[in-house]
């Protein structure tokens, strides 16, 4: 790019820069790939080495591809369970947060009505919130009611976590579908419920199956509720959390490991929907 | 049979009066133009007698049944948007067919309705495609063919040409035209573009500021516009006015020359011509000439009468130039007047 | 269904949900901290910012956030430049550096753990290297300064993504023809850069900016991952008055300190950041 800097008078693309700055370019894009990837990466060797291989020194960065520390981890005991309270609590979270959500955020879009402001303060104020700290007054609200360690009480807390993001994203969506579709669903003999079934509910779809694996991701990962709230019923984060100071290293790589799996495929399969989403952010 | 009726219809938005309560009765068969500027109210008088918007107060009336209260499937009406409003997620086919499926009248008889309207409207090869492979053109076929194929008593159409290019949008006029003229359904029309209007209606309802200002033929509101404002809405160029003033002898005196006026007359009037309704002859208004634009057929003279604007449309021939002093004789018969307190026509 | 009560029927799911679990737990906290056997008192306050442990936490929690967010910022603006710069590659660049922001923090804290621990790979590289002779205990209590950067490099690596998002999708929403006016008047790139893309971002800036220094104010897995307790932060330290010493009502005291700093820095920022009237887009 310093090419182009010292032909301040005449900007080009990146295409006829020139071969120094081009190559500085790329160099710079490698780099910074690298510096997401290598990471990641690192903790896959850890992941698919033999448990003394991981204590082991030095290291050489290529995996063995050894089971050990996965099997480990596997029949490590509550690990089965903490994998299962994780998935039961994200998916719940997942269907409460667009249960809830995404009616509100059609209302946003499609009335305008004495409160709607009053409302988006509400949501937006929740950015300003350390969230996941809510979790200690509930943790006594719910041991009172008797939701204390349970999926669905924690799932309650990550689902107020979610929501905002719910309802900004699905508000976004249905904004993107014209009012006037539905209105000429309506002269066309629907009434409002048919209309929404009939023309916006398949188109928003694609859109709301991306926010829903939003809100999986957000519960899938957030470890301070989680906590908090559970004891016997520990999700995959609350119960590495737990055992860091215990737990040997190669508990901790492979556990680790189970976490960022299944957000890469999240992250992955929403990848199309991250800029609307987060576009919307701006306003 | 389906005559509209509307009766004392207001509505207002907060403390903004889109209408203010309008008076209209639309013929069977008859093809209604709803003519005025952005903001006018007609796109809302519209979404009115769709079901689309609800009045403050007043009563809607279509075939002998009131409707004002009833949601938009319940009135038989068929509309046709701006946008076009295709829907993405359905072919052609099924966008046609969308409202016939909702009244659940029997395949065959959804099938022929769809084949018979989408070769109406030149589209039967396109029956399996999706919006998205359509160009605006087509869209459009496809939401009049949808309104038209589910047999309405009335058509509602909100500015169905106004995204449509200036060569398509002449082409797509005349079949509209002749393809509603056919269909003997009520057409209501919104449009702000006039020649579209005037090519269209049987009548047209010019409107402005929440009001509407004249119902009448094409003819009638070109040439005998009923206020000051729709003489300056229709018509391009726009008609031109001058002030006028009664003198002893019961003739107007308008910039230096006396006309006759109209017997209803007070004191003071607006004198009104048409740019084309104006020759060149001895002893006319004193117009000094500013722009010369020559159209082709005719010349376009942007002068000065009096110090105010003056437009005549002259014959192409006439050599003129900037700062030429021209004396331009109103054809008698053409002349209109107003009170300019009032802004209505005088006779 | 009337048009005029279907929006507050679809609003009352969301709302009655955020009163719950959202208003009122606050409330319930804002009572915890400042009442004892139902009367006013600054006592738990008092008793929070006795301990010794406070003002340390205190300052690592700011500092962290001082350093990391400016950080991310300017890492986030270099990678949108980039990928606005990208052809045919632009989706996948894309991708791979949106990856962290679906990752955990506790993931992030247990990925550079595997960096910077004694037998981690970069003891073995600096080895390799013949840097050192043998393997440092990196993340031990001796090397304070080490866990620090390890969780500044964590959370640089993990949440820079979000910040670019947003300005990406900001930036995307900038004219073309602002820049191509830019260039006719003679700005070069870098001047386009100062004078066109900052000033049109800066509404996405300030976004990321407290979304960013509020998840900031918040960090704490990554810490525990990383250097155990030894590096104590707000939110480690909440969780340790609530759990191991059993005073809710201090834990709560140290809920409303990190939600008082995350109010201010939002009212900063909404200040510093403003665009005045008008000069949207």
């Amino acid at each position: 790019m310093s090419g182009a800097v010292a032909t301040a008078d005449k900007p080009r693309a990146v295409s006829d820069i020139g071969a120094a700055g081009r190559f500085l370019f790329w160099a710079g894009v490698v780099l910074l790939c690298a510096w997401v990837l290598v990471p990641i990466y690192l903790l896959a060797v850890n992941t698919l080495s033999s448990p003394q291989e991981v204590t082991a020194f030095p290291k050489t960065g290529v995996p063995s591809f050894d089971m050990g520390s996965i099997q480990f981890f596997l029949s490590f005991e509550g690990v089965l369970k903490a994998l299962w309270n994780s998935v039961l609590v994200a998916v719940l979270t997942m269907i409460l947060s667009i249960a809830i959500g995404a009616p509100a955020g059609y209302a946003l879009s499609r009335f305008e009505f004495p409160g709607k402001a009053t409302f988006r303060m509400l949501v937006l104020m929740t950015r300003a919130f350390p969230l996941p700290l809510l979790a200690l007054p509930i943790a006594v609200m719910f041991i009172r009611i008797g939701l204390d360690d349970t999926p669905i009480g924690l799932a309650l807390v990550h689902t107020t976590l979610a929501i905002p993001f719910a309802v900004l994203i699905t508000f976004s969506i249905f904004s993107g579908i014209p009012l006037e579709l539905e209105e000429a669903a309506w002269t066309l003999g629907c009434n409002r419920l048919q209309a929404f079934q009939r023309v916006v509910l398949p188109l928003v779809l694609p859109g709301i199956t991306a926010s829903a694996i939003f809100a999986f991701t957000i519960s899938w990962n957030e470890v301070f509720a989680a906590s908090v709230l559970t004891v016997q019923n520990r999700t995959l984060t609350a119960f590495l959390l737990q055992s860091l100071s215990v737990s040997p290293l190669h508990l901790r790589f492979a556990g680790g490991a189970a976490l960022v799996i299944p957000a890469l495929i999240f992250i992955f399969a929403v990848r199309k929907y991250m800029f609307a989403m987060w576009g919307i952010a701006n306003r | 049979m389906a005559e509209i009726l509307i009766k004392g219809v207001a509505k207002s938005f907060g403390s903004f009066t889109a209408l203010h309560s309008i008076d209209l009765t639309i013929a069977d068969q008859e093809f209604m133009v709803l003519l005025g500027a952005s903001g006018c109210g007609k796109t809302t008088l519209l979404r009115i007698i769709a079901g689309l918007e609800s009045p403050t107060q007043g009563e809607v009336w279509i075939g002998g049944k009131r409707v004002d209260q009833l949601p938009p499937r319940e009135r038989g009406i068929a509309m046709v948007f701006q946008n076009y409003a295709v829907f993405p997620h359905l072919t052609v086919y099924e966008n046609i067919a969308f409202g016939l499926r909702m009244k659940k009248l029997p395949q065959a008889e959804v099938d022929t309705r769809v084949k018979r309207t989408a070769e109406l409207m030149h589209i039967e090869q396109l029956l399996k495609r999706y919006s998205g492979q359509l160009s605006g053109g087509q869209r459009q076929r496809v939401a009049v063919a949808r309104a038209l194929a589910m047999e309405p008593d009335v058509i509602l159409m909100d500015e169905p040409l106004s995204n449509l290019d200036a060569l398509l949008r002449l082409e797509m006029r005349a079949e509209l035209k002749g393809v509603l003229a056919n269909s003997k359904t009520t057409t209501i029309y919104v449009t702000h573009d006039q020649v579209e209007a005037m090519s269209l209606a049987d009548r047209i309802s010019v409107m402005n500021g929440g009001h509407i200002v004249q119902a009448a033929s094409p003819v009638e509101v070109y040439r005998n516009p009923a206020a000051r404002f729709v003489g300056s809405f229709i018509g391009n160029p726009p008609m031109n006015f001058l002030p006028a003033a009664r003198n002893g002898d019961g003739r107007y005196q308008v910039a230096g020359i006396a006309l006759d006026g109209p017997s209803s007359g007070g004191a003071k009037l607006e004198f009104a011509i048409r740019p084309e309704d104006l020759t060149i002859a001895a002893g006319g208004l004193k117009a000094t000439a500013r722009v010369i634009e020559p159209l082709g057929a005719h010349t376009l003279v942007t002068s000065e009468v009096d110090g105010k604007l003056f437009r005549a449309v002259l014959d192409s021939d006439l050599k003129v130039a900037p700062g030429d002093e021209l004396s331009l004789v109103p054809k008698p018969d053409r002349v209109r007047w107003f009170d300019p307190e009032t802004t209505r026509a005088v006779n | 269904m009337n048009s005029k009560t279907l929006p507050y029927l679809l609003l009352a799911p969301a709302t009655i949900f955020l009163v719950v679990f959202f208003l009122w737990p606050f409330l319930q906290i804002a009572w915890l901290a400042f009442t004892t056997e139902g009367g006013f008192t600054m006592q738990h306050f008092q008793t929070m910012a006795g301990n010794w442990k406070f003002w340390p936490t205190f300052w690592n929690t700011v500092i962290l956030a001082a350093i990391v967010v400016p950080l991310q910022l300017v890492m986030a603006l270099a990678m949108a430049q980039v990928v606005a710069k990208l052809k045919t590659t632009r989706n996948t660049i894309l991708y791979i550096f949106t990856i962290p922001l679906g990752l955990s923090d506790l993931a992030a804290g247990i990925i550079w753990l595997a960096i910077f621990e004694q037998s981690g790979f970069l003891n073995s590289m600096l080895v390799g290297l013949g840097v050192v002779d043998k393997p440092i205990l990196f993340l031990g209590y001796q090397n304070l300064w080490v866990i620090f950067i390890a969780v500044i490099l964590a959370e640089l690596w993990r949440a820079t993504a979000i910040v670019m998002v947003i300005l990406v999708s900001g930036m995307g929403l900038i004219p073309k023809e602002y820049y191509e006016a830019a260039e006719v008047f003679g700005a070069g790139p870098w001047k386009r850069f100062v004078k066109v893309t900052l000033p049109m971002l800066k509404p996405s800036i300030q976004t990321a900016m407290i979304l960013r220094t509020i998840a900031a104010f918040e960090v704490f897995a990554v810490v525990v991952a990383l250097g155990g307790t030894t590096l104590p932060v707000l939110v480690g330290e909440t969780f340790n008055w609530q759990f191991a010493l059993n005073d809710r009502n201090v834990a709560a005291a140290f809920a409303l300190v990190i939600l008082a700093i995350s109010i201010a820095a939002t009212l900063v920022f909404l200040r510093v950041l403003r665009t005045p009237k008008g000069a949207t887009l």
